[in-house]
């Protein structure tokens, strides 16, 4: 049986969904860049203990914030 | 023998005067700060409050100077907002000694056997250290339209004039600076920051209600006519209280609700 997820942890699996999605509205040509950078992002804190909530919740709005930066179309790469 | 030598170095004294000798060294006069720490790079790590000595007698008279003389001297780590050190930018609004105020206004208290906490302001989340994330604010004062809206052109095509009458109505509002300090020292604002507008936003929103040059005051009253932006204030006061700049936002809100209600 699959386990049910979280609140919290549907909250960052939707994040990382909306980053791939945005990923892929770049260019062709960087859009493996973007990808790259945000599997780097996650991997970072892959080890967070799952009941450190408030460290979570700070991470989750810290991607927001980032996400609404590169997600903008004037953004074309990302090294 | 101490009384021999001071009174040498007394005879001493006279003769050097003039020259650029120091004065006898003071007593140092040790004041203890405790600083809000948290470093966005470690985020697992929880906050804390660091511990902080300034001698009085080599720092100057506001909590700025001992902060930037902590940040020199001690710890170039310590982050803080600050720009003037005048009262003017609102940069270095903090929570020092269970009051939000500026930094640079406030007075460190001489007396070295109490401790002086300094906390970002409460209930706003924490970019590092002293300095709070204010984007949630700075979207509620863009969402009240802080400037002027007219249907129609001055008359003589340069300048919309007032009566010295009118401006006066806009003394006591115009002078805020937007540091944040009532905003988040209101109750009502902690619990419902996504809605209420707040103290100052909302003391904004009357500058420009009450500004005889402005033509867009119906659709102004119409946004805040709900439950949530303006109605959420019930007249703690708190801001009118720690307003560094000594204006009165509770006021100013009372005002619109009564021009709402009249309406």
């Amino acid at each position: 049986m699959v386990k049910r997820l979280s609140g919290l942890q549907r909250e960052v699996l939707q994040m990382y969904r909306q980053c791939i999605r945005a990923a892929h509205r770049k260019p062709k040509e960087s859009q493996h860049n973007f990808i790259r950078y945000i599997r780097g992002e996650f991997h970072k804190h892959r080890d967070l203990a799952r009941k450190d909530f408030s460290t979570i919740e700070h991470l989750l709005r810290v991607g927001y914030r980032r996400l609404e930066t590169y997600s903008a179309p004037e953004v074309r790469d990302i090294h | 023998m101490l009384g021999n030598l001071l009174k040498r170095n007394a005879a001493m004294s006279v003769f050097s005067r003039g020259l650029a000798t120091g004065v006898a060294p003071e007593a140092q006069k040790l004041k203890t700060f405790k600083i809000y720490r948290w470093n966005p790079d470690k985020p697992a790590e929880k906050p804390k409050l660091q511990d902080f000595q300034v001698d009085l007698n080599k720092c100057g008279p506001m909590v700025l100077d001992a902060l930037l003389k902590i940040k020199d001297e001690q710890d170039s780590t310590l982050t803080l907002r600050r720009s003037c050190r005048e009262g003017i930018c609102g940069s270095c609004a903090m929570n020092i000694g269970g009051r939000n105020t500026l930094a640079c206004l406030c007075k460190i208290d001489p007396d070295t056997s109490k401790q002086t906490k300094i906390y970002p302001l409460p209930h706003m989340y924490v970019i590092k250290d002293l300095v709070p994330d204010l984007t949630q604010f700075y979207k509620q004062y863009k969402s009240v339209q802080p400037y002027l809206q007219r249907t129609s052109v001055p008359e003589d095509g340069k300048e919309n004039l007032q009566s010295i009458a009118d401006r006066k109505k806009l003394d006591g509002l115009y002078e805020c600076i937007l540091c944040a300090c009532c905003s988040t020292s209101c109750p009502s604002y902690w619990w419902n920051q996504e809605q209420y507008l707040g103290p100052a936003v909302l003391m904004q929103a009357y500058r420009w209600l009450i500004d005889s040059r402005d033509q867009a005051s119906k659709v102004r009253k119409e946004m805040l006519q709900n439950s949530m932006s303006l109605y959420r204030c019930h007249t703690i006061m708190n801001c009118t209280r720690t307003c560094p700049k000594g204006l009165n936002p509770g006021l100013a809100i009372a005002e619109i609700k009564k021009s709402l209600a009249t309406d």
